[in-house]
């Protein structure tokens, strides 16, 4: 066991807007074993990046690496100059960064960039770095790993772009691979895949890697050990096990009650089903691009039914691009349906907010996924919630100005803050004023957009639970858009799964652990990591090989949108004809061919499905 | 390698107060603008000596007592001339910058608010007219209108619109996309609150830098007018006629050609530095 990476008193700091010196890494020592992985975990601002950043002796514009000792298989890397550090980069340390897509260069092709580092370390010639390349990309599962070189960056997917920037790292054959939240800004369907392929080159080369991540489910899938931050210091190191086990510290006790939120009760069960529903859509539809002269059209959304009962909360899951986002902006009237109706209680409102009155714009209210752009950096918070005040309820003066305060209240911040302007606060204060601009005009239906995604585990579930709270005080209904199905879980009542615009599955919350699922439900739900160690090798693993075959035949209009993916297709009826939607016992519908028992045969037991690790 | 010694623990530098970013630049311009703003007012009433009044001997005479900023080729006053040129100058090129900037901007605004063939039809025309020199415009309206100080500051104004035009559009474009724009729209806010309340201090800053500039293009393009004997006309003189009637004295190096320059120059620099300062102040954290 001899240790490879040891860092001791490192010590990083910086300048903040007031231009004073603060430390924002204290003395932060640890090692790391040759072959062993170390996972960096920590909120935004704990500081984890920066003590990455710093095992390659770099410190982002603004930080300096103040003290303390970085020792990387025998070199300081602290003291050398930056022509040493540079030829230590990318051959004893490598780096994968957070985006993929902004790392690589857009003009130039894969492979180019893949063998780069080992022709600038002089390490072999062009034919041979090229031949080892695409031997890591058959490693990293990538599809025709001997022509995907060829390709510029745009003509891969995300996840594909992640594991070629690992192939791009491992071409030296580096001491130590630093991984800088690489699956973060995936899908959970994708985020699996770069996972499963990340630990086995990791295991089969035996890398010694420190795996920096805000996500524990992920860490644990990963990690040998976990050092655990806050505000630039180690709470905590230990084995994985033991510190998702048996937890040491009070801090890393509250991260993992924060990744499996409590379930909320339904504030409000939905009365007697015959009154009549808030909001009712039917048929909607939605395109992007002209239509004229036979010009292609995006199909964003396509026949999409959705009744929100007055106090409900329905949760909108899918990954990026299925349509959650377009459904809410056209709840909201922001972008125009192609086709369909949207009824608030039972009348039907015009397609775009020109056609709307005052009164309907106020009983919908949208609350923007990212607040740092949804509030105008140049109003104050008083401002900011004084004039929908203002704007629908005819407030002034001083009433106005009790009627802000008792917003802030109701979203828990103190008085203070109205006179702040939103770049003063920090990320979760601002996703609360965001939230009270909405409670600002009393509406009856609130449609939140992914909300909690930008924000750290606590953060987020404070802020579902300050959601959850409003709905009992209030009586309103939210529609609560995300991509994380956990957080959806904790707060809805309904569930409904988009793919690729269309609507493949409503079930109740009650019934959502339980199958059937439709086949893109269940892939989606076993992808979420589960907070257990193995997990990962206990995942099936679908590639297009595993996948029933089907006939070369096009696929008919129509079909089943999840036709390329599905593990239960059927040759001859699912690219064929197009799938019924089956209205289930348990109160959902299923668009697909399969029946409720077929697929509940097919699907027992959830997630731990034995299947083979590539 | 392994046997390098680790670097010193540098000690923390002592911590820096954190100080107030008052811009002195700013402060300075705004003096200076002031100033001749002030000079634009009274200028006439507390210059010396009448416009017509000349002395034959004083010819290019230097800075004296009786001639505190020297005399021009007739033997005048120049800080009387300077006092009654800045009217011209200054009033004149405020005047046409504030039609060219808040003209364009409006125009901009709604342009972009209102988009489709609106908008289509109003770049296009500006597009046209940017690409007619404005010197070209100037010099075909004063022909074809005759030169007097409404004609001028029209002129001017609307030959530098496009441009002013074009970068607040852009602008425009930019922050319309922000989401604070669409949280207003979908609030159900008309299209003037959008634009004043929402959009338009968000441009604020990049437009003011462009005010600036444009004020001083416009005193430059003043300045050449009245060179070519085409901006404002004898006996009266802008700051631009006196450098150009004086141009003789250079050789003499007498003080009537230098001293108009340098207060186009310090009108044109304090605007610009008074611009800088004002949108460049941050509020705490901001």
């Amino acid at each position: 066991m001899n240790e490879l990476v040891k860092v001791s008193g490192l010590r990083v700091t910086a300048r903040n807007d007031l231009d004073e010196l603060v430390t924002i890494v204290h003395d932060a020592t640890f090692s790391v074993n040759q072959g062993e992985v170390l996972a960096l975990i920590g909120e935004s601002g704990s500081g984890k990046s920066t003590i990455a950043l710093a095992l390659m002796g770099y410190a982002r514009a603004g930080c300096r690496l103040a003290g303390g000792t970085v020792d990387v298989a025998g070199h300081q890397m602290l003291a050398l100059g930056e022509r040493q550090l540079a030829a230590l980069r990318g051959r004893t340390v490598a780096y994968i960064a957070q985006s993929a897509a902004a790392s690589f260069n857009p003009s130039r092709r894969i492979m180019d960039q893949v063998v780069e580092s080992a022709l600038i370390h002089g390490l072999m010639p062009r034919a041979a770095a090229e031949a080892k390349a695409v031997n890591l990309f058959r490693e990293l599962a990538l599809p025709d790993p001997a022509h995907i070189g060829q390709r510029y960056p745009h003509q891969v997917s995300g996840g594909q772009l992640q594991r070629l920037m690992a192939a791009m790292a491992l071409i030296t054959d580096p001491d130590l691979v630093i991984l800088d939240e690489p699956t973060t800004a995936l899908d959970v369907t994708t985020q699996i895949d770069v996972l499963r392929a990340f630990k086995k080159v990791v295991q089969e080369r035996g890398s010694t890697a420190v795996y920096v991540s805000h996500d524990l489910a992920v860490v644990a899938q990963m990690a040998d050990r976990i050092v655990v931050l806050r505000h630039g210091e180690i709470q905590e190191n230990g084995a994985t096990a033991q510190i998702l086990s048996a937890p040491a510290h009070p801090y890393t006790r509250s991260l993992l009650a924060a990744i499996a939120p409590a379930a909320r009760p339904a504030g409000v069960q939905v009365k007697a089903p015959q009154t009549r529903p808030l909001l009712e859509v039917r048929g909607l539809a939605a395109r992007y691009g002209a239509g004229k002269g036979g010009a292609p059209v995006k199909r964003v959304l396509e026949d999409i039914d959705l009744v929100i009962p007055r106090g409900a909360t329905i949760g909108v899951i899918g990954e990026s691009g299925s349509g959650k986002t377009t459904l809410a902006r056209t709840l909201a009237g922001i972008v125009a349906p192609s086709q369909g109706q949207i009824l608030l209680d039972g009348e039907a409102l015009a397609p775009t907010l020109e056609g709307r009155t005052r009164e309907q714009c106020r009983r919908i209210q949208f609350v923007f996924q990212n607040a740092d752009t949804a509030l105008n950096p140049r109003h104050s918070i008083e401002r900011i919630l004084g004039r929908p005040l203002e704007f629908y309820h005819g407030m002034k003066g001083d009433v106005r100005r009790r009627r802000v305060l008792q917003l802030l209240d109701l979203v828990k911040l103190p008085a203070a803050v109205a006179e702040r302007l939103p770049g003063e606060l920090s990320g979760g204060q601002k996703q609360r004023i965001n939230l009270a601009r909405a409670l600002a005009a009393q509406p009856d239906l609130i449609l939140c957009d992914e909300v909690t995604s930008a924000l750290d585990t606590v953060v987020g579930a404070a802020i579902l639970e300050l959601m959850a709270e409003l709905r009992r005080e209030l009586n309103v209904s939210y529609m609560f858009i995300s991509h994380d199905i956990n957080t959806v879980r904790s707060i809805c009542d309904e569930i409904v799964v988009l793919y690729a615009g269309r609507k493949v599955e409503a079930r109740r919350r009650e019934a959502l652990a339980a199958p059937p699922f439709h086949p893109y439900s269940h892939l989606l739900i076993s992808s979420v990591p589960v907070l257990r160690r193995g997990w990962l090798e206990g995942v099936e693993v679908r590639t297009p090989a595993t996948l029933p075959p089907l006939a070369s035949a096009g696929p008919a209009p129509d079909t089943c949108p999840f036709l390329d993916r599905c593990a239960l297709r059927v040759d001859g009826v699912c690219n064929r004809l197009p799938p019924p939607r089956r209205e289930l016992d348990n109160g959902g519908s299923i668009l697909c061919h399969h029946g409720a028992a077929t697929l509940r045969e097919l699907q027992t037991p959830l997630g731990v499905i034995e299947g083979e690790v590539a | 390698m392994t046997t390098s010694v680790p670097p010193p623990i540098v000690p923390a530098q002592a911590r820096r107060k954190p100080h107030r970013r008052l811009s002195i630049a700013g402060t300075a311009g705004a003096a200076v603008v002031g100033f001749w703003v002030l000079m634009a007012a009274l200028g006439p009433w507390l210059a010396p000596d009448d416009v017509g009044s000349m002395n034959g001997d004083a010819v290019f005479a230097p800075i004296s007592a009786q001639y505190p900023l020297g005399a021009d080729f007739l033997g005048r006053d120049m800080l009387s001339r300077i006092l009654q040129g800045a009217p011209y100058t200054v009033g004149v090129a405020l005047a046409a910058v504030l039609v060219a900037s808040i003209g364009g901007t409006a125009l901009a605004l709604f342009a972009a608010a209102r988009g489709g063939w609106f908008d289509s039809v109003v770049s296009r025309i500006v597009d046209i007219q940017l690409s007619i020199p404005t010197k070209l415009l100037a010099l075909i309206m004063v022909a074809a209108f005759g030169s007097s100080v409404p004609v001028l500051v029209l002129t001017i104004g609307i030959g530098y619109l496009p441009g002013a035009f074009r970068i607040a559009r852009s602008l425009a474009v930019n922050v319309q996309a922000m989401e604070y724009v669409q949280a207003a729209r979908a609030r159900g806010e008309g299209l003037a609150y959008i634009t004043f309340h929402e959009m338009l201090p968000n441009m604020l800053r990049p437009v003011l830098a462009d005010f600036g500039l444009r004020f001083l293009f416009i005193v430059l393009l003043l300045s050449g007018l009245s060179f070519l004997g085409l901006g404002v006309q004898p006996p009266d003189a802008d700051w631009g006629s006196l450098v150009r009637e004086n141009i003789i004295g250079l050789s003499e190096g007498s003080p009537a050609v230098i001293v108009p320059a340098i207060a186009i120059a310090t009108l044109t620099i304090g605007v610009n530095m008074a611009i800088d300062g004002f949108a460049g102040r941050k509020r705490r954290g901001a």
